[in-house]
């Protein structure tokens, strides 16, 4: 992507963002006349998308060559464990990030 | 004396914007680190928080910036990730009218972070709500903004081995993951997102998979909507 390309791809985050976010005011006079389609989506498709997202932040992981992603699997199933009984989000991050670093780094090289 | 109505304002504001000045401290830095050291200037991140002003689409970038340019991607990357935020902008309807000149900028930045405050806010009856409202956002943007950076400039300083740094992003969607999923009561759509994300890698592979796997997801939870809303 050339620098003219990335900013282009920035600008239409914004934008987009900026449309999302001020739609509701230019739109809907009240919180009844929202679309009932909307407001399912909107409910619902958090969960959906962050489920994509963690595969999507792993996609380059090939199955079938190297260690078949057992580095990443370990880091994201400890993460996962922590997170559920600990509920804390800085530790979940920490704790999976520098353990994915120890794993990458002196484990699986 | 209006110096004093916006100070009382302020003075309220600080106090409840603390957790979140920890949270986007500490994943402001790590968002600006792992800009760096993926080759971005100190000021893209600075930039990009500023204008774009949305944690995980931001980590999403990072990535999209550094692959083909996909227009459309971003665009419907952006709308996937966002339209949770119109709601803030409805529930926020009647509270944030008449806030005047300062409704542009407490509009586009009413992201999660921002909405969490100011939706449960127990604002003092003689402090101005729309005063209140807007130094959260601005506390808010401040806060993330200057994260970045500080660690945009800090990563040219890490003298350390970096590899495996970007799991930072996984993690960080892990985290929001489990949350989501041990909120809803129906589990489908966490499980729908994952199952087509990989279904779809797995065809298109890494650089065209987003697309097709965003559309996949809403037309199935539209398709199964009437199984989702029972369940």
């Amino acid at each position: 992507m050339t620098t003219t390309q990335k900013i282009i791809t920035i600008a239409l985050m914004a934008l987009t963002s900026a449309v999302l976010r001020f739609l509701p005011f230019v739109l809907f006079s009240s919180e009844e006349k929202t679309p009932e389609i909307i407001s399912y989506l909107g409910k619902i498709l958090p969960a959906s998308i962050f489920g994509f997202l963690v595969i999507y932040s792993v996609k380059h992981v090939e199955l079938f060559k190297g260690y078949s992603g057992l580095p990443e699997a370990i880091a994201i199933a400890a993460t996962a464990l922590i997170h559920y009984y600990k509920k804390n989000t800085f530790l979940s991050i920490a704790v999976g990030t520098v353990l994915y670093m120890v794993l990458v780094q002196f484990v699986f090289i | 004396m209006k110096d004093n109505k916006i100070k009382k304002a302020f003075v309220a504001t600080f106090p409840q914007t603390i957790p979140i000045l920890t949270a986007f401290f500490f994943i402001g830095i790590s968002y600006g680190i792992l800009m760096k050291v993926s080759g971005f200037s100190f000021w893209y991140p600075f930039l990009i928080s500023i204008f774009v002003y949305g944690g995980s689409l931001q980590f999403v970038a990072i990535d999209m910036l550094l692959m083909p340019f996909n227009p459309i991607g971003a665009i419907l990357m952006t709308i996937m990730l966002h339209v949770r935020q119109m709601f803030y902008s409805i529930a926020m309807l009647e509270n944030y009218r008449g806030a005047g000149a300062r409704l542009p900028l407490m509009v586009y930045y009413l992201a999660d972070e921002t909405f969490s405050v100011n939706f449960s806010a127990k604002i003092p009856a003689d402090v101005d709500k729309h005063w209140f409202y807007f130094f959260v956002t601005l506390l808010n943007l401040f806060y993330w903004a200057f994260s970045s950076l500080l660690g945009g400039l800090l990563g040219s300083l890490i003298s350390f081995n970096t590899k495996g740094l970007d799991f930072v992003m996984t993690a960080l969607f892990v985290a929001i993951f489990v949350d989501l999923m041990r909120e809803e009561k129906n589990r489908m759509p966490g499980i729908i997102g994952v199952i087509v994300a990989a279904v779809c890698l797995w065809l298109f592979g890494p650089v065209k998979f987003m697309v097709p796997t965003l559309l996949l997801i809403v037309v199935l939870l539209i398709g199964l909507r009437k199984k989702i809303e029972v369940a």
